[in-house]
């Protein structure tokens, strides 16, 4: 397809950056959801730390935000050109 | 069938006469029949010890049928039909022949009751398998092919050292339950841990897996590694090193994952990351870790065939699998995306699909038997495979920025196998007790609690969310063309370097070594000229005058002598 083809397509949905930033929100609103219903859901902890409110929201953000971070500092180390084992 | 007619063989008879069976039909429809007569075959096998023979004193036994290893021969089937369905719009003999081959060879070692049979079964996976990493037929696949075929070929001999120590101490070649007091254990160990990917034994795979072909890549990612974990199953069950072990092979490839551009290549760390969880689940040994590990290799065949099909079509279709060139693919590939997305989400242990209902068990197990920081650290590679596989495979091909790339959506074959391997995936997640019930060992289970199922939403919104803000924010890394630096680097660089400077340096040595002796000789060689050459003093003719005076000289002695 050409260039012309491209900017003659029907926009889709998530084109708009609207529709976009709704997605994010709406992602947030159910994040809150399941955070509020470990106050109401019965815990069966399975180590000690699982029991704690919100122990699963707090790790798994905490937990991605680390790896990314961590990663990107990695690169600094251990990042090389494409060509880096023909040469 | 009888049992007494080993599946691996009659598959092998069967892949080896597909060249000369005439039009290219008949040949994909054999490929795919193939194993689905072995998976009734093994269906309908009935468990004990057949096709044994007497060699050297030694039993052999080519079927030993338990619940175990007919859990990894089904699903190696499965896999192996897939494989033949996924690949069914190339013509492509070599890599026909290859997939059944190594998929049937697989079966074997899995079948295999001792040491021998499973080594020769063992070599012939890596020997079959290479050609689908060549059947890309460039100069990098064939190097990377060769790596390959190196490693494996060094962990069969491994397995061979470590069956002779067994043999040599008065043991037997049974492939059972092995203590790591023995020093043949040790290389068995080693043997398996590289099939396995055990930290700094990986690289083999994220080197070779995403150089081969389109088709070749989602063969590989079934058997040899699975074969790894059966083979820890069988032999190390309970092994505590192992849990230490998997835990870190759980955690680390998350981070190269993140950074990797070559998405193919993103997934084969996901592979290593997998792979850990069922390595602590044999390191547990308990009846429920057993099974979380034996469950979770079969989902993880599933699901992983599932993804590394998916990125499959975007190669074909597009020419790259490549992170930074790539997005907006949603538009054009609009079914590979869902099924894509129904592969993210089984790896990534939603509920409702494959991984929520089999890594829970590895997870449930790590906890009840008190390893609180092993629990922990599965966890957050829990949180980071979601990040890597499940967020950012499906995010940066098909959504993103519009890469501007407009294609075909995948050929229908693709689509077919990858709609049976979605439907797998979503089976096994919401009808966990039927697939429960044909784990090798007892244990009762319910993945479905309410507070774990909410356990898991939250940690996967969670997971999501702080992806969306990086993202937001800018922080998130972006997609840059580049490798990292691994474990291959120490072959790849590091040892040729240094045979490099040896062999330099040796050179210069012969250099300066024969340049001083080549002067010393030419010092020799002058000063005997002096002496003997034309001009010398030795080479002189001597006048007659000279010697007639001598002669009275010593007449003229001889007198004086004889008068004293």
């Amino acid at each position: 397809m050409s260039e012309h083809d491209i900017a003659n397509e029907k926009p889709r949905w998530l084109d708009k950056s609207a529709n976009v930033r709704k997605l994010y929100f709406a992602v947030w609103a159910l994040g809150i959801v399941l955070l509020a219903l470990d106050l109401v859901i019965h815990r069966h902890p399975e180590t000690r730390f699982d029991g704690w409110f919100g122990f699963y929201c707090f790790f798994g953000f905490v937990a991605c935000v680390t790896l990314v971070i961590t990663a990107k500092g990695l690169r600094r180390i251990l990042m090389r050109p494409e060509d880096y084992y023909e040469r | 069938m009888s049992a007494e007619f080993p599946t691996a063989l009659w598959l092998i008879g069967g892949a080896v006469v597909i060249p000369l069976i005439p039009g290219w039909r008949i040949r994909k429809a054999w490929a795919l029949l193939l194993p689905l007569l072995a998976l009734w075959q093994l269906v309908s096998l009935p468990t004990g010890s057949f096709a044994e023979f007497e060699l050297l004193g030694q039993t052999l036994v080519l079927m030993r049928v338990d619940r175990l290893s007919l859990m990894f021969g089904y699903v190696f089937m499965i896999a192996a039909a897939l494989n033949a369905v996924y690949a069914m719009h190339q013509n492509d003999t070599v890599q026909h022949v290859a997939a059944l081959v190594y998929a049937a060879s697989a079966l074997g070692a899995v079948f295999a009751g001792d040491l021998l049979t499973l080594f020769v079964f063992w070599e012939l996976t890596a020997v079959s398998s290479v050609f689908l990493i060549w059947a890309r037929r460039s100069r990098h696949s064939y190097r990377a092919g060769m790596r390959y075929v190196l490693v494996h070929l060094i962990s069969g001999m491994l397995l061979l050292a470590g069956a002779a120590l067994y043999l040599n101490s008065g043991g037997s070649l049974a492939f059972n339950h092995f203590t790591l007091d023995h020093p043949g254990a040790w290389l068995l160990l080693l043997a398996f841990g590289i099939k396995a990917g055990f930290p700094l034994l990986h690289n083999w795979l994220q080197d070779a897996y995403p150089e081969a072909t389109v088709t070749g890549t989602v063969v590989l990612s079934a058997f040899t590694t699975k074969l790894g974990i059966y083979a820890l199953a069988r032999g190390f069950a309970g092994t505590e090193l192992l849990i230490v072990v998997g835990t870190v092979m759980a955690a680390f490839p998350i981070f190269y994952a993140v950074i990797e551009n070559d998405l193919r290549r993103v997934l084969a760390y996901s592979v290593n990351n997998q792979l850990g969880f069922m390595v602590v689940g044999v390191g547990i040994g308990t009846d429920l870790a057993l099974n979380g590990a034996v469950a979770h290799a079969f989902a993880d065949i599933l699901f992983k065939a599932l993804l590394f099909m998916s990125m499959g079509a975007v190669l074909l279709r597009t020419g790259t699998v490549k992170g930074n060139e790539l997005g907006g693919l949603y538009k054009s590939m609009p079914w590979t995306t869902g099924f894509c997305i129904v592969g993210a989400a089984s790896i990534s242990a939603f509920p409702l699909f494959s991984g929520f209902v089999t890594k829970s068990m590895i997870m449930s197990s790590a906890a009840i038997e008190g390893h609180s920081l092993v629990w922990l650290v599965l966890l957050f590679a829990s949180a980071g495979v979601f990040h890597h596989a499940g967020i950012k495979i499906p995010y940066f091909a098909f959504f993103a920025h519009d890469s501007g790339i407009r294609c075909k959506e995948a050929p229908m074959n693709m689509l077919i196998a990858m709609a049976i391997a979605a439907a797998f995936c979503i089976g096994i997640g919401v009808f966990p007790d039927l697939f429960y019930s044909v784990l090798p060992y007892h244990a009762e289970y319910h993945p479905y609690t309410a507070s774990h199922t909410l356990s898991q939403m939250q940690l996967l919104v969670f997971s999501a969310l702080a992806f969306a803000v990086l993202m937001r924010t800018g922080i998130y890394p972006p997609e840059l063309p580049s490798v990292n630096l691994d474990f291959d680097w120490f072959y790849r660089r590091l040892g040729p370097g240094i045979a490099n400077s040896a062999i330099n340096f040796l050179a210069d040595l012969r250099i300066a070594v024969s340049a001083k002796a080549t002067g010393a000789l030419t010092r020799i060689s002058r000063r005997i000229y002096r002496h003997h050459g034309p001009q010398g003093v030795l080479a002189r003719t001597w006048p007659t005058g000279s010697m007639v005076i001598w002669v009275a000289i010593l007449l003229a002695s001889y007198l004086i002598l004889y008068y004293i």
